[in-house]
């Protein structure tokens, strides 16, 4: 019967004492260590979030910059391209230019040498002629000067002539 | 989670039966031994043989007496001393406070100031006034108010002592520590915490509402914890069957019925009253079922307080029977003492790994049926409307 009789006492100070001791743990331990834990766990929540965040926008910069250096090397590629097609556009207009400047210049040069050839004909035709006449008023000179000649010349001349 | 721990109390309840089993042959071997005692003091006196009086061990008495509350600590006994801690006696008696040493009782074999421990009878281990003579018992006079700082008493106070001291300093290492990893007793204590926090309290309470319950299911879980573990200890400080006694339980499942009763809210009362999903005619006549639902409020901290206690008190009982086997035996035979006591270690080797485990389990058990019945306290709305779908 002893074993199953609650004994005054022994309820007494445990009432007491438990309620007490309730009492001190909840407010100075339970209290203080709910809190933290649950600070903590937020804590790490937090730092594990922010941590995956982080991850996310390495990953983002990351293919940002590939996406970068792809723009770049396309732009390059570009300007490498245009830069050639400029070349050679420069090229092929300087050479159409110097063909055509050549062309002017051997034009030129055709006229200049159809002038002079032209003038020298001319100096030629001229000479000739004032050397015929001379050489011909030279030879009359020689062939009148005696009147029989001349007769004969007259006559010569005369023959030619026909009347009609 | 019911289901295991329906299992788990099964599995308690056939080991208490067992160990009731295995006791009760020796308390009758110890009633027969008080008989024969009787017969054998009278054939004494006739044949003047050797004193047996020393030879004789009753096992039964011994394990109630170290299983039951006591005014003294007892320790050991060399020979004819023993080694006790005396420990204060306070008396109420006709609204007087009376104090003094246990000591002066002298192992409960003599009185002191009219007063002595009845070692018979219905106040069995009560202090009781004594008549004139110093010997008998005054059973006209009322039994004083016993306030004694007894073997539990003092227990319990190493016991909250143990339990403020740890978590006073575990909540100091907190604050200092906060945002790190736990260091030390924190990071013994802090699992338990987060288990009682996570596996007990939120799915039985429920997420919204745990957080003002928590003190008392941690003081009561650690309270039961702690005093089952130093309960394990043979020696001082250890050794006494506090949570055990039925004065604690009851007082621990008191708390509890009115920290239930004071948290509900109306829709627990109208489940009692008017039980949703239960036929009229189990109400209205005759109110049965409201009946039922009355009683179950109370039996339920009545099922917590015998559960604590049937189950510790079974594991002390257990390995004292153990320990006592070894000197029945040695009262036959000294070799066959010897002998047993090899297979009485071993088995108490294995109760002791037992007991470990029935420790944690039953400040589990314990805190965990408090914390549904919390729960059950602030039913909500929807849970009714569960029942009447299932009706």
């Amino acid at each position: 019967m002893e074993l199953v009789t609650p004994g005054i006492g022994l309820i007494f100070w445990m009432t007491l004492s438990f309620a007490i001791v309730l009492f001190i743990l909840a407010k100075y331990a339970w209290k203080p260590i709910m809190n933290m834990l649950h600070e903590r766990e937020q804590f790490i929540e937090n730092a594990l979030s922010s941590a995956d965040k982080a991850k996310q926008e390495m990953a983002n910069l990351q293919s940002n910059n590939e996406q970068l250096l792809k723009e770049a090397k396309e732009e390059r590629d570009a300007l490498l391209r245009d830069a050639r097609k400029v070349r050679e556009n420069l090229i092929e207009e300087a050479k159409g230019k110097a063909q055509l400047e050549a062309n002017k210049i051997v034009e030129q040069a055709k006229e200049n040498i159809q002038f002079e050839k032209m003038n020298a004909i001319t100096d030629l035709k001229n000479q000739l002629a004032s050397l015929s006449v001379d050489i011909a008023e030279r030879i009359l000179r020689d062939e009148l000067s005696n009147v029989e000649k001349q007769k004969e010349v007259i006559n010569n001349l005369l023959k030619d002539i026909k009347f009609n | 989670m019911n289901l295991t721990f329906c299992k788990k109390a099964n599995y308690i309840k056939t080991l208490f039966f067992l160990l009731l089993i295995f006791v009760y042959p020796f308390q009758k071997i110890s009633a027969s031994d008080e008989i024969s005692e009787k017969k054998e003091t009278k054939t004494e006196a006739k044949h003047e043989g050797a004193s047996s009086e020393k030879e004789k061990f009753n096992a039964g008495k011994v394990i109630i007496e170290h299983v039951v509350d006591n005014h003294e600590w007892h320790i050991a006994k060399f020979g004819e001393t023993h080694v006790t801690i005396p420990l204060p006696v306070i008396l109420i008696d006709n609204g007087k406070l009376i104090t003094f040493c246990s000591s002066n009782f002298h192992h409960a074999t003599q009185s002191y100031n009219g007063y002595i421990i009845a070692e018979e009878g219905k106040h069995k281990g009560k202090i009781v006034k004594v008549l004139e003579d110093g010997i008998t018992i005054d059973e006209s006079a009322a039994v004083p108010v016993d306030l004694s700082i007894t073997k539990n008493v003092m227990s319990l106070f190493i016991g909250l002592f143990v339990l403020c001291a740890i978590f006073l300093s575990v909540a100091r290492k907190y604050k200092k520590n906060n945002l790190r990893a736990p260091k030390g007793l924190q990071s013994m204590v802090e699992p338990l915490i987060i288990f009682v926090r996570d596996d007990i309290a939120k799915p039985s309470i429920g997420e919204k509402r745990y957080g003002k319950f928590m003190p008392f299911l941690l003081t009561i879980f650690f309270f039961i914890f702690i005093n089952n573990l130093l309960g394990l200890i043979p020696f001082f400080p250890g050794g006494a069957n506090l949570t055990g006694n039925i004065a604690i339980t009851m007082v621990l499942a008191v708390f509890t019925f009115l920290i239930t009763t004071f948290s509900t809210n109306k829709a627990y009362w109208t489940h009692i009253i008017n039980t949703p999903g239960v036929p009229w005619w189990l109400k209205f006549p005759i109110p049965l079922m409201p009946i039922v639902e009355i009683l179950g409020v109370f039996t339920k901290p009545f099922v917590l307080m015998v559960r604590l206690f049937a189950n510790i008190t079974a594991g002390h009982i257990i390995i004292l029977s153990f320990t006592s086997l070894i000197f029945i035996f040695a009262n036959i035979n000294i070799g066959v003492g010897y002998g047993v006591s090899i297979i009485s270690i071993i088995f108490n080797v294995f109760m002791g790994l037992l007991e470990l485990l029935v420790a944690f389990l039953q400040a589990y058990v314990f805190t965990l049926l408090s914390a549904i019945y919390f729960g059950m306290a602030q039913v909500e709305h929807h849970h009714e409307e569960a029942h009447d779908h299932s009706a």
